[in-house]
Formats: C-alpha cells, sequence, structure tokens
C-alpha cells in the first residue's frame, strides 16, 4: 500500500461501567450472542505516547473488556481485530483471529504512524491463527505473546517473560461456572419439549425425570467434571445420567406395589436405559467447551460412544412406548 | 517427523528444530520445554491439537492435524460427508 492510512483512534478506559457489566451478563447467558461487539481497529486506553505498546485482542466485548480492565492505570494502545464478535481463542482456530487479518488492521489503522517501534503483544491463545515470523515478514512488526489471561498482564509487563504458570489454560469450577447459563438456554427449547410429550406419555414422574437428565448433562457435569470417575466425557456422562435416573427409576418401582412386577421393572427400565443416554451425549457436546479436548480425542470417543448411546436410548424409548401402551389398554 | 504420542497427532522433528522456543511460548499445555538449546517434548500426551505451534514454527519441525474439536461440529460434519467443520 503506497500511501498511509489516515490514523482513527478511538478513545477507551479501563473501568468498566454497568452497562458493559450488563452486558456481559446477557452475553454469558446467550442473549444475542453474535451482537457483543466493539468497533474493529485502533483505541487508545488513557494518554498513549509514540513509545506505548499496543496490545491486540478480538472484538468481542468480554474479550475487549478483560484486556481494557487489565490494564488499569496504564496507557497504551488496543488494536481490535474483526473476529465477529468471537473469542480471541475460538477466533484464532478459525482463522478470523489471524495473520491476514492482523496484517490487514494494521494497514488500516495506520498503526505505523500512530507508534515509534514496531512490537504488538498478542494474548497467546490467539497464537493457532497467528504466525508471528510471517506478521512480521508482511508487516515490520514483532509479535510478542503475552500471557493466557489479561489478568496476569500487569505483572508480565514487569519483565516481559510469561511464567510457566501464565502461559497454561486452565479450567477452574469458576470458568466452568460461567459457561452453564449458555448450555441451559440453548438446551431450554427442546427440553420443555421433550418434558411435555413425556408428561402425555408418562405423567409428570416422566416430565421430571426428563428435565433432570437434560441439567445434569448441561449444568451438573460441568460442575462435576474433574471428579466423575473414567477419562471419557462419554462415560463420566452415563455414570452421571445413571446415577441421576436412579431416584426416578426407584419411584416408578416402588411407588406402584399394586401392579404386576415384570410392568413395574419395565417401567424402571425405561429411565435406566433411555435417560443415561441423554445425559452421557451431553457430555459429550461439552468437549467443545473445554480447554484440553483434541479432535483425535473426541473423534474417537464419537466413534466409540455414540453407537452405544443410540441404542440405549432406542432401545428405552421403545420400551417407554410398550409401557405406556399396555398402562393405557390394560387400564392399569 | 516422528509421532509423540497415541492420543493425538502431533509430531516433531528435531532436525529441523533450531531451538528458537517459539512452541514454549504459544503451547497453552506446556507439551514443550527448551533444554540447553534443544526442545523436547515432555507432556505429549497433553496436546490438544490447537495448532499453534504449526503455525508458528517457522522451520516446519512440527505438524499436527489441528480442527474444531467439538463434537456436535463433527457430527454435522459427518451427515453432510464433509471434512471441514466449523463451530457455529
Amino acid at each position: 500500500m503506497a500511501e498511509a492510512a489516515e490514523s482513527i483512534v478511538r478513545p477507551t478506559t479501563s473501568t468498566l461501567t454497568w452497562a458493559d457489566r450488563w452486558d456481559h451478563f446477557l452475553a454469558r447467558w446467550a442473549v444475542n450472542r453474535r451482537g457483543h461487539r466493539v468497533a474493529p481497529g485502533l483505541y487508545a486506553l488513557g494518554n498513549p505516547t509514540a513509545d506505548s505498546p499496543v496490545f491486540v485482542t478480538a472484538n468481542y466485548t468480554l474479550s475487549f473488556d478483560a484486556l481494557r480492565s487489565a490494564l488499569t492505570g496504564m496507557d497504551g494502545y488496543i488494536l481490535a481485530l474483526d473476529t465477529q464478535g468471537i473469542n480471541v481463542w475460538c477466533a484464532a482456530g478459525k482463522g478470523t483471529f489471524g495473520t491476514d487479518e492482523l496484517v490487514r488492521r494494521i494497514e488500516a489503522t495506520g498503526l505505523k504512524n500512530v507508534v515509534r517501534h514496531r512490537t504488538l503483544i498478542l494474548p497467546q491463545l490467539g497464537a493457532p491463527g497467528v504466525a508471528a515470523h510471517q506478521v512480521r515478514k508482511q508487516s515490520g512488526f514483532k509479535v510478542e505473546y503475552g500471557p493466557v489471561r489479561a489478568a496476569d498482564l500487569p505483572a508480565y509487563l514487569k519483565t516481559h517473560e510469561a511464567t510457566p504458570a501464565m502461559r497454561r489454560v486452565r479450567f477452574t469450577l469458576r470458568d466452568r461456572l460461567v459457561l452453564i447459563p449458555v448450555e441451559v438456554v440453548v438446551a431450554l427449547l427442546p427440553t420443555l419439549i421433550a418434558a411435555v410429550i413425556g408428561f402425555f406419555v408418562g405423567g409428570l414422574v416422566t416430565a421430571a425425570a426428563i428435565i433432570a437428565a437434560i441439567l445434569a448433562g448441561v449444568a451438573l457435569f460441568p460442575i462435576l467434571l474433574p471428579w466423575l470417575p473414567t477419562h471419557a466425557f462419554s462415560t463420566k456422562g452415563f455414570i452421571l445420567g445413571g446415577i441421576v435416573a436412579l431416584p426416578f427409576a426407584l419411584t416408578v418401582f416402588l411407588g406402584n406395589p399394586n401392579t404386576a412386577l415384570w410392568l413395574r421393572v419395565v417401567g424402571a427400565l425405561t429411565y435406566l436405559l433411555a435417560l443415561p443416554p441423554v445425559t452421557a451425549f451431553l457430555a459429550l457436546n461439552f468437549t467443545g467447551s473445554t480447554t484440553f479436548t483434541s479432535r483425535t480425542g473426541v473423534r474417537r470417543e464419537m466413534f466409540a460412544y455414540i453407537p452405544v448411546m443410540a441404542w440405549t436410548f432406542g432401545i428405552g424409548i421403545v420400551l417407554a412406548i410398550a409401557h405406556a401402551s399396555i398402562r393405557i389398554l390394560g387400564g392399569a | 517427523m516422528i509421532s509423540v504420542s497415541a492420543l493425538n497427532t502431533l509430531k516433531f522433528d528435531q532436525a529441523l528444530c533450531t531451538g528458537c522456543g517459539i512452541c514454549v511460548d504459544v503451547c497453552p499445555h506446556g507439551v514443550f520445554a527448551l533444554n540447553r538449546r534443544v526442545i523436547h517434548v515432555v507432556r505429549a500426551d497433553a496436546c490438544m491439537e490447537c495448532g499453534a505451534c504449526q503455525v508458528n514454527c517457522p522451520f516446519g519441525a512440527i505438524q499436527v492435524d489441528s480442527g474444531v474439536g467439538c463434537a456436535a461440529a463433527m457430527i454435522r460434519a459427518a451427515l453432510i460427508r464433509k471434512n471441514q467443520v466449523t463451530c457455529s
């Protein structure tokens, strides 16, 4: 590009307002998921000079705000890439937080005319999308990978060396808890439909059992993940789903003492067969939200366990229909 | 290229490695370690195939089949018989 673009630098602060917090809350509850964006481009935090550091982030409000709020009391520039409202790590995986977008954004903002130095500080989790050596070749800027978490930036900036702990992703209870609302909201409509069908087929206990099995998958599973035995998510899910289905199976088995024994056994079995695979499937899906599962591992698990889930679920549903038919026809 | 773990597709070629250490910086699971200017794979099984090391290695010493690892996307891809998947 021959002529330098005119530099537009928007002001920003490290203070999060109530409006910001409300926006974060809505994002966590999956309200308008793609709409939590800031305009891509260059921002001035505090009163930066031509020697102030440049931090690169995504144009997702949770990413942008985590960065600027971590830089309280500091002067610098923030370069927000257009990741279409997706966080740094996911966008890097897709390539939207990537070499091309970074080089393009450096040009478009006229960053070379704004700062004298040629160093960019990127979040470490942007690395799957950004080839640091290519950025240098194409733009002249040296990429420096900062820590995984923006909160570690003040410590990092003292030496520009990240400790091994700063370089590691974690998946703490808090990290897992904040994911639950989105999981619940996404599951809400299917759960309601399944519960209503369950209510008409088997009554209140069936409806409650369906809700419990799904909630176990989307809420209880993320919480209990590290403490559930076995390694595979599917088997962890089967175990949790079995435990959750057990009280409902017992209610059916013990709650109808006047019904024939074999009918009570079939009734209890429907719960033990149809529900755990639902929880297990949701558990397997949670691999996409974790910070450590590999594609190879997930694929292997899918081939191993999805057929098992389909069979147990199918047999459970057939039994449930048979059980309901016998009850209705037999008038029991 | 030598496979380093049965659990993932990570491959490393020490002959191409110059010991620059960028892989140590970008890996979120501490898979690599720099010891006397030589890179060692120290936690091979922890690799989640994010691809950061391969993308950032200027010498092509690392290979890994990276990609979106979420089950939902892979099921969708399997159903429509496509190899490349993305999260929704």
